[in-house]
């Protein structure tokens, strides 16, 4: 009889496990685990118990949710005390246990789902942790990455290993090409509203298809990134020559036969035929069209030219009661164009949208609408490294010329841990990832959109079709 | 950790679906130190207007809420952000079971490693429980090693893997558990080091 064929997440999760028990638990040793200023609740667990840190030279870490973006910043300018003691902690901590650690003055600093692949810490074939749920994002190289709390934090610490069970598998094939004017986190909020914000609770989702072969690493990153909104605990892309090319070169990738050994390995890292999966889906990218979120939940999306959703399509109460809060809390009216809606300001950034590709797409469309921003727009770089990089190619110009606000790099107003927050009832277009409630800021509105999207808004002060300014 | 066996409490009833765990606990509260509790941040501004104000009708103001050791919600409780922050609230504020037709990954796997149990039962079986709740008048019972919730008439059986299930009904904690392995841990590492030396970070 033939060997069964193997998925690709077999072949990541498989060669990681120390051992396993009849039960299906399975001790996972992991190979890449990344750390930022909110892992502070797991270095003092590791503290209290008296357990040093196992394995230092497996992590990386840098400070992002707490750090202020504000030009020319420093540990001094902040003025919170707890949210200082915070950063100090950070930077006490991985010094303590040896971990290297990108500090506030760092020109590496950055949001660490911005910084693991641009570093080439995220590598194919790798299980790679994080305390932070969009560590899906580094599945776009080819690496099992899932987000973990404190708890298990402190677990991989103390042993490198997490006891896991074994998810389940789900296939999202894209076949078809994005529009123009269509970008991977339009896919991204297509594929959450198709299966909704459970529809893929307990899975790991591989995305796979032509309509993913076209996509550039970063594309890739923006969708791996919001599968978690779909519930899912992982999503990826299995490697491929772009891959390769993206990581040739980078800081922390393997060099030399090290590096021929590690390509040949991974270029075995493919779904064979016939593989099965527990669920599988279709998804054609050359008929989806921008997408914005009307509601508090990122399934909650419609087309850019649709019109907010009307109370009696729901699909039972739940659905009818949940749309309800969220059409009051955002304060929208069910059918109205959601164009319509008057928008306070945009912000460009987080670990969804922030990468060099995203802010070369902000400034053209800028620059192709032309004038000065219509309403206050924050860019914050998803790293030093793609700050220094818009900086040379002029996009940082060119925002600043256009009067959005052009920052350091750092979570920012995407979760508004370091104070950037949006005023209560104040209603943000914003190219992070989630619209729940109170996530900006108390009382605040998000509508989740690309960062093209979000650029034309920025310039043109409501809601815009991108692909009519293209 | 605190072993979890048998709990007899009255629930607090969220019918929301979808409580993320931004709700759950705002972002703000998230660097105040765990030793100062997190009870009063649990679903903080859905509890308070922004003068801090209790909001009457919010089901944890209730009076009896807080002798509350469940919560019963809607479906995907503890959705979004991996902060466990939102479990510290939830246990500060005492709850040691949370029932709902389905979990946020990550929020499940952290409230277990809280000792907080999370039933899963399906809408018709949540509604059969309230009902039973509200007739009976008497608490809710969880029996967690014979896997069974009960409140009057009511009586279901729910799944939980063998090994959260061990972890809670013995307060175990797997930090210490597994250091027990690290030798067999160590000899997987040098192993995997050796068949792939690409995988040193900058090697």
């Amino acid at each position: 009889m033939q060997p069964a064929a193997a998925t690709l997440f077999a072949k990541l999760w498989e060669p990681h496990v120390v051992t396993s028990r009849p039960d299906g638990r399975t001790l996972l040793f992991i190979d890449r685990h990344l750390l930022h200023d909110g892992s502070f609740h797991a270095f003092a667990r590791l503290r209290e118990k008296g357990i040093p840190v196992a394995h230092a030279e497996l992590c990386l870490a840098t400070p992002d949710h707490y750090v202020p973006t504000d030009a020319g910043r420093s540990l001094a300018m902040v003025k919170d005390p707890t949210v200082l003691r915070v950063l100090r902690d950070f930077e006490s901590n991985t010094a303590a246990a040896g971990v290297q650690a990108f500090t506030l003055g760092d020109a590496r600093q950055g949001i660490v789902h911005v910084v693991g692949p641009e570093q080439g810490f995220t590598l194919p074939g790798v299980t790679l942790v994080c305390g932070d749920s969009h560590t899906s994002t580094h599945g776009a190289l080819g690496a099992l990455a899932f987000g973990i709390g404190a708890s298990e934090v402190a677990h991989v610490l103390a042993t490198q290993c997490l006891w896991q069970l074994p998810p389940r598998t789900m296939r999202v094939l894209i076949e078809g090409r994005l529009a123009p004017g269509v970008y991977a986190k339009d896919l991204a909020l297509a594929f959450i509203r198709a299966i909704g914000t459970s529809g893929a609770t307990g899975h790991v989702v591989e995305y796979a298809g032509d309509g993913v072969r076209g996509l550039t690493i970063e594309q890739r990153c923006t969708l791996c990134n919001m599968t978690i909104e779909a519930g899912a605990k992982a999503g990826f892309v299995g490697p491929d020559d772009v891959t390769f090319a993206y990581l040739e070169g980078r800081p922390l990738a393997p060099k030399g036969d090290a590096w021929k050994a590690a390509v040949a390995y991974w270029r075995t890292l493919v779904t064979e035929e016939g593989a099965l999966f527990d669920r599988e889906i279709a998804l054609d990218a050359g008929k989806i069209t921008p997408m914005v979120t009307w509601g508090t939940s990122p399934e909650q999306a419609i087309a850019i030219d649709g019109y907010v959703p009307d109370l009696r399509d729901a699909r039972d109460d739940d659905e009818r009661k949940g749309m309800a809060s969220a059409l009051a809390y955002m304060g929208l009216a069910s059918g109205q164009p959601i164009t319509d809606a008057a928008i306070d300001q945009v912000f460009i950034g987080s670990c969804t949208n922030s990468r060099i590709e995203d802010l070369r797409i902000v400034a053209d469309v800028v620059r192709r609408i032309g004038g000065r921003a219509r309403v206050p727009t924050l860019v914050s770089p998803g790293s030093g490294a793609v700050k220094r990089q818009a900086e040379a190619e002029g996009l940082a110009a060119t925002f600043v010329a256009a009067g959005l606000e052009w920052r350091e790099a750092g979570c920012s107003m995407c979760v508004g841990m370091n104070g950037e927050t949006v005023a209560p009832q104040k209603r943000c277009v914003s190219t992070s990832n989630r619209n729940f409630a109170g996530r900006q800021g108390r009382d605040a509105r998000t509508h989740l959109v690309s960062p093209a999207t979000a650029a034309a808004t920025a310039m043109l002060g409501r809601l815009v079709d991108v692909r009519t300014v293209l | 950790m605190q072993p979890f066996t048998q709990l007899t409490s009255d629930a607090v009833w969220l019918d929301m679906a979808n409580a993320d765990t931004d709700q759950i606990i705002p972002s703000r509260f998230m660097r105040t130190p765990r030793a100062q509790g997190y009870g009063g941040f649990l679903f903080h501004d859905l509890r308070f207007d922004a003068q801090g104000v209790p909001k009457v009708a919010f089901p944890l103001n209730a009076p009896a809420a807080s002798e509350a050791r469940i919560i019963v919600a809607g479906e995907n409780f503890g959705c979004g952000s991996s902060r466990e922050a939102a479990v510290y609230a939830l246990a500060d504020f005492g709850i040691r079971c949370l029932v709902a037709p389905s979990f946020g990954d990550i929020f499940r796997n952290n409230a277990f490693k809280n000792g907080i149990l999370t039933i899963v039962l399906d809408k018709s079986e949540i509604e059969a429980l309230r009902g039973a709740s509200r007739q009976a008048g008497a608490g809710i019972r969880v029996d967690l090693a014979g896997q069974s919730i009960a409140c009057g008439g009511f009586s279901a059986r729910f799944e939980i893997e063998a090994f959260w299930k061990e972890c809670l009904l013995a307060g175990a904690d797997d930090i210490d558990l597994t250091m027990r392995d690290r030798g067999e841990i160590e000899a997987f590492f040098e192993q995997r080091m050796q068949a792939c030396p690409w995988l040193v970070p900058g090697r």
